[in-house]
């Protein structure tokens, strides 16, 4: 009979590739949220996540806009006297959400990320207004404004690319893609 | 002359234009040979390993195998191109059964990951393999008295760990002095610049941008050099969109480590792409005479 994994099992085992003890370990001292710039914008702290996801709150920690707001810069990971890399965890909900389609209520990091993802499936490389100019609305009138002014300076200094470039191999490297995750439309 | 395999990164084809022309110039003047990768393609940033972290690192093995079969460790100019391919190639030497997987997938493109070549950020190439004191004898105009704030940023230093170059750097403003600038004590210059979150979550990333932006100002810079071109972009480009959220008037210029470096080996500003900024550094630079 298969047994069925805690939420708090589920998460320690996103950490698959990663050197990290798991989230077991964590003693909650919150070094984490005190090294994190972010942790204003979070909902919950690190720490509190971590205490979230060991009493099994899932539902609670996939609402949490906590793991999208992680700018992945690490600083909690190296200074964890616990050895786990609390970022690489951030990354793990990411994955957790997205495979669940949990993320619906904090749709901005998701929906980046499927876009990032197709456009390198389908280029190869990464193409900046492609990612940018569909969320461009998002960040109000005046962001709207300053959104422009910015694009129309990069265009005149020649920092804007026009269009996106190609890699010569991109049907092998779709099809590498391919053996790993069917995303980004048939090779 | 030393070679290496070079992956730019898909900023520096354009965004980051100077970077790509500036790394080029001073690479060429202290001796290093960097031959682009053939065909190569993006890292991942780090959106992919939202979605799949396997998928993630079956990208950077793409361009890891390309550089083993020159034979060439891989040098990259940007920090998250860098972090990235950095703990690949780690992960995929200590775990044989994820290296095998990746290898599958590979196959597809004929090629195959070993694990043979190293994955180097340029700064560390022209510090540690260059040399302090060969750059040194080369300086022909020292940017004497030029206050700068060495930013580190995030993904050059972190996740590594257990290692007082990371904890506490120094490489950053060692080259500063080398070529004749004062590095400002920069108490944020290892905090992220918010740089990927700036199109997910525009107002936090402002926030890290502005105190970063402060920072500098406080500690009287007068100009901002980056390893990295996320940092560049979101420090400069942004600096409009910080100003107007947090009622500041900065205008702080944010130019590539290799930029200064250039000036100060005399390769003319025009061949480091100096001039294609949104903030110019023109003022500052003619005082040290750029």
């Amino acid at each position: 009979m298969a047994r069925t994994l805690t939420f708090e099992q589920e998460i320690a085992n996103l950490f698959y590739a990663m050197d990290s003890n798991p989230v077991q370990a964590c003693i909650q001292c919150g070094i984490c949220s005190g090294t994190c710039p972010a942790v204003a914008f979070m909902q919950h702290s690190p720490r509190a996540i971590i205490a979230m996801i060991r009493a099994g709150q899932k539902k609670a920690v996939l609402a949490s806009n906590t793991y999208w707001a992680c700018a992945s810069c690490y600083a909690c990971s190296v200074k964890c006297p616990q050895g786990i890399d609390v970022a690489a965890m951030m990354y793990g909900l990411k994955r957790y959400s997205l495979w669940r389609n949990h993320y619906r209520t904090v749709p901005l990091g998701a929906d980046f990320s499927r876009r990032f993802v197709r456009l390198i499936t389908k280029y190869g490389r990464s193409y900046e207004p492609g990612l940018a100019a569909p969320y461009v609305l998002r960040h109000g009138f005046r962001g709207l404004l300053d959104e422009i002014r910015t694009a129309l300076g990069l265009l005149r200094k020649g920092r804007l690319p026009l269009l996106p470039h190609r890699i010569k191999r991109a049907e092998s490297l779709r099809r590498v893609i391919w053996q790993i995750l069917p995303v980004g439309g048939r090779a | 002359m030393k070679a290496y395999s070079y992956f730019p990164g898909c900023s520096l084809e354009r965004m980051a234009a100077s970077y790509r022309l500036s790394a080029a110039e001073t690479a060429r003047a202290l001796g290093v040979e960097l031959r682009e990768l053939e065909d190569w393609n993006c890292c991942g940033a780090t959106a992919y390993f939202h979605i799949d972290e396997l998928l993630a690192a079956t990208l950077c093995a793409r361009n890891l195998a390309m550089a083993e079969q020159e034979g060439l460790d891989l040098v990259t100019p940007c920090s998250g191109c860098y972090k990235n391919m950095y703990f690949t190639r780690a992960h995929l030497r200590e775990d044989p059964d994820l290296a095998e997987h990746v290898n599958t997938a590979l196959a597809e493109d004929g090629l195959q990951f070993r694990g043979t070549v190293q994955v180097r950020h340029l700064i560390e190439v022209l510090v540690q393999d260059v040399g302090l004191p060969e750059i040194k004898k080369r300086v022909t105009h020292p940017l004497r008295g030029l206050r700068v704030a060495p930013y580190y940023g995030c993904q050059i230093l972190r996740p590594r760990k257990g290692r007082e170059d990371d904890e506490q750097p120094r490489f950053f403003e060692d080259l500063l002095t080398t070529i004749g600038a004062s590095p400002v004590d920069f108490p944020l210059r290892d905090r992220c610049c918010g740089g990927s979150l700036i199109v997910t979550h525009r107002q936090a990333a402002l926030s890290m941008a502005y105190a970063l932006l402060q920072d500098a100002i406080d500690h009287e810079a007068e100009v901002i050099a980056t390893v990295c071109p996320l940092c560049q972009v979101n420090l400069e480009c942004y600096q409009r969109h910080v100003n107007r959220t947090f009622g500041t008037n900065f205008g702080l210029p944010v130019l590539y480590f290799t930029q200064l470096l250039g000036l100060a080996l005399g390769i003319p500003s025009q061949r480091l792409g100096i001039g294609k900024e949104l903030i110019s550094p023109a003022p500052v630079l003619a005082r040290v005479g750029g």
